[in-house]
């Protein structure tokens, strides 16, 4: 399925169905992401956001349904498949080791090694960690001033950066962002979102999980609405308001089942 | 709308931020100054310990400056500290990745008991042994290692794979390492260890250094360039932090616990035999209390029980405060009993530091 330019979705999920026990908590949900853009992906509390994000993370597997990245159907069993195929996750809990320092967290699991023998030892090059590591803090505009204190003696806004430079680091395609502002001041919210358009200017896709309906509006080029496990609305932004998608969300407003 | 990086922490964007020279921003420096009070108060914990045991020592060398400061009792205190050091190295991974290991005892006299009887077989009978070449001792001395390397891959398996709390696996194969120990000896210590061997280990020097002091001393900074230099350490820190974002980073959690607790044992099983060259028999019943001697000197030095903090120096000072002070006592004529009065007193005040420590930078 190409969008109205012709290009084709980066993400595509197609017919995800996911039980736990009783409770449906997907019921056969679509979710598309074409390459370069913000595409925020809303839904009231229950609706499946979390359940489909961690589906297209790798952390769960879907019961049934079909996921492509660009175009090819791939299984995504474990975060670390995702991250071969270059999709990348800020968790809701940051998923940070807070005693490490930042640079040692944004190269957790992908250390970098000292050139020649003690290299080879596993000698790490922490000073490369931290000279690239507040590289990325700059870049991205995270103001972490010392790359080497520990990110528990950072505010939660500093740690959130920890963790976006740590997935945009690595991210060659899609950086998923679970409810990035959930637990954030104004200031740092709009920080976040400062964040999330210069990802999205590197070429990198940005699927934006979230409930606050103004930011999603001041930083997504498009919005996909879940309700009750299913899609049941997709809006470019410019088309999009307060009021569609609280109709969207609640079920006054049904695209797909009337399309 | 401002793209200019902002502090987090609620106060507003300030024009000046970008005329810093370098980057640097107003609002984050009250942030960096805290932050760097606090490591450094973090680490002074360390140094705080250090200036403990300095203060003991010369307590001791002012009272009795000619028994205290003697080089045969400074050689001593480094004997008497070379396998608890040993012991205490290991406990040191395991307790940072959140860990314990109260095993360590009973698989260091399991692993002397295994070596002495391996070094009488392959001599050939308990008459031989003491005259027994290298070759047996050599054997013996694998066989140790072996053992100890088993027990420990036996609890990492276990706590790891199976997800048994590693208080209770630990205290489960303290006892069941001790007890067979007794089945394999009838609960009585073995003799016929070589000549060879405990003349060269036990009570041999290289130079003027004693061999067990020099094997701990290698053994101790190995230890502490692994853990502070290489991704085996930042891995160990890491699962002691948070395991989960270390499984989420892609590290491969169990089967490094697996190596941390294989390390601790075969740490424990070096320490069977050095305590099997120093005494020249098993020591079956010395060793109930190895794994708490271990865990005290690896608290007092810093490391915190709740994982993800702690460092190799502070291990050291920790191992050598109660030998310095059990010493001391002796030598200003006082019961040594006292010293295990005075280092519960020390482990709890270390423990309650830590937890002030934590509340302290625990924040929302």
């Amino acid at each position: 399925m190409v969008n109205a330019e012709g290009v084709a979705p980066i993400i595509e999920a197609r017919g995800i169905i996911k039980g736990y026990g009783h409770v449906q908590a997907l019921q056969s949900a679509d979710f598309t992401a074409y390459p370069g853009e913000v595409v925020a992906l809303i839904g009231d509390n229950g609706a499946g956001k979390s359940t489909l994000t961690k589906i297209i993370s790798g952390v769960i597997k879907p019961d049934a349904g079909e996921l492509l990245f660009e175009g090819r159907p791939v299984e995504m069993s474990s975060p670390l498949a995702a991250q071969k195929l270059g999709i990348e996750t800020v968790f809701q809990d940051l998923a940070l080791a807070p005693d490490l320092d930042g640079a040692a967290n944004v190269y957790l699991g992908r250390e970098m090694l000292k050139a020649g023998l003690l290299g080879k030892l596993g000698v790490l090059d922490k000073q490369g960690m931290k000279t690239a590591a507040t590289g990325a803090f700059v870049d991205l505009g995270v103001a972490i001033r010392d790359a080497s204190a520990s990110v528990v003696n950072l505010s939660g806004g500093q740690r959130q950066g920890v963790a976006v430079a740590r997935a945009a680091s690595w991210a060659t395609k899609v950086i998923i962002m679970d409810e990035p502002t959930a637990a954030l001041g104004v200031v740092q919210t709009e920080n976040v979102l400062n964040v999330i358009r210069r990802v999205r200017d590197r070429g990198l896709t940005v699927v934006l999980i979230s409930h606050n309906m103004p930011d999603v509006l001041k930083v997504a080029d498009r919005i996909e609405v879940l309700r009750l496990g299913r899609r049941v609305a997709t809006f470019a932004v410019k088309d999009a308001s307060i009021e569609l998608l609280v109709g969207a969300m609640t079920g006054a407003l049904d695209q797909e089942r009337a399309a | 709308m401002s793209s200019l990086p902002q502090a987090p922490g609620g106060q507003g964007p300030t024009n000046s931020a970008a005329q810093q020279p370098d980057g640097a921003l107003p609002q984050a420096r009250p942030e960096s100054f805290a932050t760097r009070l606090r490591d450094s108060a973090l680490s002074s914990n360390t140094l705080w310990i250090f200036l403990a045991l300095v203060a003991i020592i010369v307590v001791f060398s002012i009272l009795k400056p000619s028994a205290f400061l003697s080089s045969y009792d400074i050689k001593t205190i480094f004997i008497n500290a070379a396998v608890a050091l040993i012991l205490s190295v290991g406990m040191t991974f395991v307790i940072i990745t959140a860990g314990i290991d109260l095993s360590v005892g009973s698989i260091l006299v399991m692993s002397g008991v295994i070596a002495v009887k391996v070094m009488i077989a392959v001599a050939g009978g308990a008459s031989a042994s003491g005259n027994a070449g290298w070759g047996p001792i050599l054997v013996g001395i694998v066989a140790g290692l072996g053992v100890g390397l088993g027990w420990g891959v036996i609890n990492g398996v276990i706590i790891s794979m199976l997800r048994v709390p590693p208080l209770i696996v630990t205290l489960g194969t303290f006892g069941i390492a001790l007890g067979l120990s007794d089945v394999l000896t009838g609960g009585v210590d073995i003799g016929g260890v070589p000549t060879k061997f405990s003349s060269a280990v036990g009570s041999g020097s290289v130079g003027p250094i004693p061999t067990m002091v020099l094997i701990a001393a290698v053994v101790t900074i190995a230890a502490g360039l692994l853990l502070h230099t290489t991704r085996f350490g930042r891995y160990t820190y890491a699962i002691g932090s948070n395991d989960e974002a270390a499984r989420r980073a892609g590290i491969n959690v169990n089967l490094h616990l697996i190596k941390v607790y294989a390390l601790s044992g075969l740490l424990s099983g070096l320490g069977g035999l050095l305590s099997l060259a120093y005494f020249t028999t098993t020591t079956i019943s010395g060793h109930e209390t190895d794994n708490l001697t271990a865990i005290s000197a690896v608290v007092i030095g810093g490391t915190s029980l709740f994982g993800g903090v702690g460092a190799m120096f502070g291990t050291v000072i920790g191992v050598f405060i109660p030998v310095v002070l059990a010493s001391g006592l002796v030598i200003v004529g006082l019961q040594s009993f006292w010293q295990e009065v005075m280092i519960g007193a020390i482990l709890i005040a270390a423990v309650y530091f830590d937890q002030v420590r934590r509340r302290a930078r625990s924040r929302p």
